[in-house]
């Protein structure tokens, strides 16, 4: 296995660690979190996949604005989930 | 937030602000351009509302939305510039001047100055994603009022 298939790996087993813990974790700070740290990871991917467009219009909108537009609605609400 | 938070958002939001303006403006020979080097500055201007809160940009909201239409507008009037040949036709590419340096034949370093109306196009939808995603953001902001932090 190479570097670049091993980072690939790596990367991407990674991005669906934090999507599984953006679902189950219960503290939505902490879920939106793992969102945004989804999204970098995913341009990472992007990146190692040679598309290098992608992964800036992945992370600056994906990882970066999603995650401010989640902060700022979980301050406007509350922060813990209801059973 | 924390002052920890607001200390490293003013060294950041110069710098993804410069990085953007980078991306947009060398659009047209490197991988970015109008949309992504948009989305970029408008993540530093999302940092920069997280951490300050929106009551202070609450007051730019009539410059974002001159900044979009703007942008909206010199970009279709880029696009009748060349209406002489057809719709959108480059003509300032290859005429001289400060965007119309002659195209370089083989491999090189990549020139700036030769893309005609492209990086002007660039600029146009650079500043029109930057003001329409930091009007989104802002505006979402500023909805509901007293709760804001």
């Amino acid at each position: 296995m190479t570097l670049w298939a091993a980072m690939l790996t790596a990367t991407l087993v990674m991005v669906v660690i934090t999507s599984v813990l953006a679902v189950v974790l219960r503290d939505l700070l902490a879920a939106a979190l793992a969102l945004g740290a989804q999204g970098l990871l995913l341009s990472l991917a992007f990146y190692l996949l040679q598309a290098p467009d992608v992964a800036i219009a992945q992370a600056g909108v994906g990882a970066a604005l999603t995650t401010a537009i989640f902060l700022l609605a979980i301050w406007k609400t509350r922060r813990k989930e209801e059973e | 937030m924390t002052v920890v938070v607001r200390t490293i958002t003013r060294i950041l939001f110069p710098i993804s602000l410069v990085f953007g303006g980078y991306v947009i403006m060398h659009g047209h020979l490197t991988p970015g351009g109008g949309f992504q080097g948009g989305a970029v500055a408008a993540s530093g201007l999302a940092m920069v509302l997280v951490a300050f809160g929106a009551k202070r940009l609450a007051e730019k909201k009539g410059l974002l939305s001159a900044l979009e239409s703007l942008g909206g507008v010199a970009f279709a009037a880029l696009g009748f510039l060349g209406l002489g040949l057809t719709f959108f036709a480059n003509i300032l590419a290859r005429s001289g001047g400060l965007f119309g340096g002659p195209v370089p034949y083989g491999p090189n370093p990549g020139e700036l100055n030769t893309a005609g109306t492209l990086p002007l196009m660039n600029w146009a939808v650079g500043f029109k994603v930057l003001a329409g995603l930091g009007a989104v953001v802002l505006l979402f902001a500023l909805f509901g009022g007293e709760n804001d932090r």
